[in-house]
């Protein structure tokens, strides 16, 4: 029928097979140029970014950005949230969060919005900044439970299989890589994301991060055990 | 007759003092607050709404006006004598008594710029360096602790705190908010005072 149709039409068979076989090469060369293109483009766009981003100024106005909330020093902050210390901080850990926030493995809109605009080489810049400063801990925990802290820290909850935290994050919760320092850390910070664990932390089940880690441990511990030890590692210094 | 009215209101006055200022809302302390304030302290400008206002902010705030670390023009002219001789109890008292008021929304910003106002509030400029304001004023602009309610103040009252940050007034404040409203212009100022001014 179709080929009665094309008669019909006056266009012999084999025209319209190499009419199409063209049309099909031109397809395919548009494609591979606009494909070159995009990728020159885009290479030629990183570069331009890339050059922009180390910019002197905008690393230190970017730091001063952050510091308005995390603290002049980077101490932390209690704003209606408590906003975390980034002091000292492994630089791994925070590049890893703030790729975690844009790419909503971690939840917080805030941190969403802050770290979106962040270009690759910024976000470097950033996270090394932090770990050259050494305030001391923002403090104002209860000291009561310190030392009921400090045994969670060190021993672990053998009783829930909980590790002890020591084990990871090093005995003078300094951290190491992508496992973050709490040395210092608020209080009120870490048990905010101790009881929000699973809600705020490891949202992409495709892609799942280092937070794997903690989800177990953050269930197993009850609400008194998480704050012990977040009164611990708040007072180290 | 006249006398008389005259003589009754002074001593209404004298008797007022006299009482204590815990549960009396007629105190003398309170009532000196209010004259500028309102009656029920929803503001009266210049002078700002202190009902329901936090705590612990409106007792800093009294410290601040009697050691002359809040500085800008209307505080010298007003708040430091009102505070000269206030005690640290009194300044206590009369925190918790107006932390205590229901607030009622001033509603009077621009509602064209409102809009734009949350935004700033909820999300800041990240691109601009500007912080959003939500992460220490509350989702609500409650406030908490120290850091003071902003929901229903007024217009003209919050427009004037957010420029005084950046003409140098209060630099002795311990908090970012000096270098946070001094990347803010004029007509951001305007969106987010224009915002806060209608949440309830």
């Amino acid at each position: 029928m179709n080929l009665s149709y094309r008669r019909n039409n006056a266009t012999p068979l084999n025209e319209t097979i190499r009419r199409r076989f063209m049309k099909a090469v031109s397809l395919q060369t548009t494609l591979q140029l606009t494909f070159l293109a995009i990728v020159l483009s885009a290479m030629g766009r990183a570069d331009a970014k890339d050059a922009a981003a180390v910019s002197k100024q905008e690393v230190q106005a970017k730091i001063r950005y952050c510091q308005d909330c995390h603290g002049l020093s980077g101490q932390g902050f209690r704003g209606f949230f408590p906003i975390p210390r980034l002091a000292g901080q492994q630089p791994e850990y925070l590049k890893n969060q703030l790729q975690a926030f844009v790419e909503r493995r971690r939840t917080n809109n805030i941190m969403f919005n802050v770290a979106h605009v962040l270009k690759p080489a910024m976000i470097t810049a950033i996270a090394t900044s932090f770990q050259q400063l050494n305030p001391k801990p923002l403090g104002g925990a209860p000291k009561k439970l310190v030392a009921a802290g400090k045994n969670i820290f060190e021993n672990g909850v053998p009783d829930a299989n909980v590790a002890a935290c020591a084990a990871c994050h090093g005995p003078e919760a300094t951290g190491h890589g992508e496992i973050p320092r709490l040395a210092g850390q608020l209080d009120s910070y870490v048990v905010m994301e101790l009881t929000t664990w699973t809600h705020e932390r490891g949202q992409n089940p495709a892609n799942p991060d280092t937070s794997t880690i903690m989800k177990p441990v953050a269930h197993s511990l009850t609400k008194p055990q998480i704050e012990a030890v977040a009164v611990y590692v708040s007072s180290l210094k | 007759m006249k006398l008389l009215r005259l003589k009754s209101a002074v001593l209404a006055i004298a008797f007022s003092a006299v009482s204590s200022l815990a549960g009396h809302a007629e105190s003398h302390a309170i009532r000196n607050c209010t004259w500028c304030h309102g009656t029920s302290a929803q503001g009266y400008l210049p002078a700002p709404r202190l009902a329901g206002q936090k705590r612990q902010y409106l007792e800093n705030q009294l410290v601040g006006f009697s050691q002359h670390t809040r500085d800008n023009p209307f505080s010298k002219q007003y708040m430091w004598f009102a505070t000269a001789s206030l005690s640290p109890k009194t300044a206590h008292d009369l925190a918790i008594y107006f932390s205590e008021l229901s607030p009622k929304p001033a509603e009077d910003g621009n509602q064209q710029l409102a809009a734009m106002g949350r935004k700033i509030y909820q999300d800041g400029i990240p691109d601009s360096n500007i912080v959003a304001c939500i992460a220490c004023h509350g989702p609500n602009a409650e406030g908490v602790r120290e850091i003071p309610r902003l929901g229903g103040l007024e217009f003209s009252y919050l427009q004037r705190r957010l420029e005084q940050w950046g003409e140098g007034y209060n630099k002795t404040a311990m908090h970012p908010m000096p270098h946070v409203a001094s990347q803010l212009s004029a007509k951001q100022i305007a969106a987010l005072a224009s915002y806060l001014s209608f949440i309830k």
